[in-house]
């Protein structure tokens, strides 16, 4: 059959990304969770044989509210990325084209100076002596005493400041190639601005809002730097746990164990929701 | 209630462009109506402007008597079938149908007896749960139908309804589009730039070009007076000449000097005097051609020529004769020709005739 063949070609054409992502992705992966099984040594490396134990360590109920923290941050950056994100395609898609380079390179812009640099200048921006600190204080928005930095509230602002354009890119992929005449049959049919966006574009753009929200939550879960730059002693993040098991106690089984158990909470819900989305989908058509 | 839907002197202006210029018209309830002209004419503008996407300059719009001009396009009682049908993908027929009626916030049962009776009425009963992708165009248009007339619209409009439709499944769409309007009895305003489709679909037709409406009138007065050559050579082929009046005879008849012709007599459509320059239009198939001159003294124009070619479709044949700097188009049925049983080649000399009343005067411009 051609249709079979000219297919078995096109799976020659993966091969190299399947190779990188095999080499590079799918075996260190597997490296990690294989080292959770093994004994920590003394001198931060790994000692040979099998064990549970450190298993078993996680089951420690500190790890719980930290668990709870990183979800409920990731959660919100992503929620607050989209809400955020789905007006600015929106808006982006339908002005000129140049004006649309304009807005995109703005969006990147970010991106050319380094993260550490970014997250410092935050830092200084809600410093006590900072000028946003000031300017809110000079408005009477804050007291005096407020603190901006070293707090929950700066670790969620500057997640969000951080993932934004994660969440923008796949939606205005996905804005650019949506058909705008249907705004036009939306309204003509009776709904009003706000039903046209909400019943016509955000379902147009579904694709990009699930590709956005994926994207914006799996890069917040692993986040570490944020929470330790801007955040504040109680503001910690797996992220940060399994910083400190790698660099300060030296612990690599401990470690691995805390990112298998982070990549699976990650993993599992997103397998639950592609396969009830595959058999929905079956379902209604 | 003569006038139901009443465009009053409409202007819309894109930067220094005039796309709409001072348009008025009306329509009568339950009529067909079309907008008719090239492309960049401004009937699309008109028929945003109906649907409520564009707001005039200058100028009132009404429906059943109530001025809709300042309506946001969700609140008129107008619906439209757009020119790419503009389905919502990720809504099945049904839901696509539905949303007009659900916007509305009606019963549930309304729009279930609703929908189900419009996609009746389109027979689509079967793939009411198909998705539009899975879809024919000539489906898919059936749902845009459906979809917008489900609402009750006191005006349905339909932009370029069969242009992105094959020829076969045109013609059937043609006759499809009549039933539908027969049946539902809404005021139906099409914009075409096709005059076949325009001619077949409407009791009347705006014909628009630059922004203005040319003529307004049925099908049959568009094509058989039209009052400008625009309008002739937009509906249908025209022979035109320029001339001038030289003797006006009382049954309402003119004669036309026209150089390196001759002088025929035509009706006068009482607008011209002596003197006057005018232009002078012939429908090539009005034009008879006969080897002999025909009889003199019969009330009929008669002028030599040679035939330059000849083009066979099938049905009728049309050749281009030369009669000194003219070059005048006639088109045959091929049983008319009365010169015997070959047809004229090439170089042959023939005689082209045509009857005083299907000569016509039209407007005279400065674009051929």
């Amino acid at each position: 059959m051609i249709s079979g063949s000219r297919g078995s070609k096109q799976w020659l054409l993966t091969l190299p990304s399947l190779a990188w992502l095999g080499v590079f992705f799918v075996i260190p992966s597997i490296l990690v969770v294989l080292t959770a099984f093994r004994p920590a040594d003394l001198h931060g490396g790994v000692g040979a044989g099998w064990t549970m134990a450190t298993i078993h360590e996680l089951r420690d109920p500190a790890y719980l509210p930290i668990l709870w923290r990183t979800v409920w941050l990731s959660g919100v950056t992503t929620l607050v990325c989209l809400v955020l994100a789905v007006p600015m395609t929106f808006q982006m898609a339908r002005v000129g084209p140049r004006m649309r380079q304009w807005l995109l390179l703005l969006v990147i812009i970010p991106f050319l100076s380094n993260f550490l640099i970014r997250i410092f200048a935050w830092k200084s921006l809600l410093h006590p002596e900072g000028p946003l600190t000031r300017l809110l204080v000079w408005l009477h928005f804050i007291s005096e005493d407020a603190m901006l930095l070293n707090n929950v509230g700066a670790v969620l602002l500057v997640l969000i400041y951080t993932q934004l354009p994660f969440a923008i890119l796949p939606l205005y992929a996905a804005a650019e190639k949506f058909d705008f005449a249907l705004l036009d049959a939306a309204r003509d049919l009776g709904a009003g601005p706000w039903r046209s966006f909400s019943k016509v574009f955000v379902p147009g753009v579904r694709r990009g809002l699930v590709s956005a929200a994926v994207m914006v939550f799996v890069c917040s879960v692993g986040q570490y730097v944020i929470p330790q730059m801007v955040g504040g002693a109680s503001d910690e993040m797996l992220g940060n746990k399994i910083a400190q098991r790698v660099f300060s106690d030296r612990n690599l089984p401990h470690a691995s164990a805390l990112a298998g158990g982070l990549m699976l909470a990650v993993l599992v819900p997103m397998l639950v929701v592609s396969i009830w989305q595959r058999f929905g989908r079956k379902e209604a058509s | 209630m003569d006038d139901f839907l009443v465009i009053d002197h409409v202007t819309k202006t894109f930067g220094a462009q005039r796309a709409v210029d001072d348009v008025s018209l009306a329509v009568s309830p339950g009529e067909a109506f079309s907008l008719l002209g090239p492309s960049g004419c401004g009937k699309t503008t008109l028929l945003r402007m109906i649907a409520g996407f564009e707001r005039p300059d200058r100028g009132r719009i009404l429906v059943a008597g109530q001025d809709i001009t300042e309506l946001p396009p969700e609140q008129r009682p107008v619906n439209t079938v757009f020119q790419n049908y503009a389905l919502f993908p990720h809504l099945n027929v049904w839901e696509n149908v539905a949303f007009g009626l659900r916007m509305g916030r009606r019963p549930r049962e309304e729009i279930r007896s609703g929908v189900d009776r419009m996609l009746e009425l389109v027979r689509l009963a079967e793939h009411a749960r198909k998705r539009p992708a899975q879809l024919s165009g000539g489906q898919r248009q059936r749902v845009a139908i459906a979809r917008a007339l489900v609402n009750r619209p006191q005006v349905l409009l339909l932009d370029e309804p069969l242009a992105a439709l094959d020829l076969k499944l045109r013609q059937h769409m043609l006759m499809e589009l009549n039933t539908i309007h027969e049946q539902v009895g809404t005021t139906f305003i099409y914009v075409t730039h096709d005059q076949g489709e325009a001619m077949s679909l409407s009791n009347r037709i705006a014909v628009m070009n630059a922004g203005k409406v040319e003529q307004i009138d049925s099908p049959e007065h568009l094509y058989e007076t039209p009052r400008s050559s625009f309008v002739a050579t937009f509906i249908g082929d025209a022979n035109f000449f320029t001339g001038k009046a030289v003797e006006m005879q009382h049954e309402g008849y003119v004669r036309v000097m026209i150089e390196g012709l001759g002088s025929p007599l035509v009706l006068s459509n009482g607008v011209v005097s002596s003197n006057q320059m005018l232009r002078l239009m012939v429908r090539p198939e009005k034009i008879s051609l006969t080897l002999k001159r025909p009889l003199s003294g019969e009330r009929v124009n008669a002028f030599p020529g040679v035939v330059e070619d000849s083009s066979y479709f099938g049905s009728h044949t049309r050749y281009r004769i030369r009669a000194g700097e003219h070059l005048i188009t006639a088109q045959l049925q091929r049983s008319r020709f009365s010169g015997g049983e070959i047809s004229p080649a090439h170089g042959t000399s023939v005689w082209m005739s045509f009857h005083p009343d299907e000569g016509r005067i039209v407007r005279l411009e400065d674009a051929a």
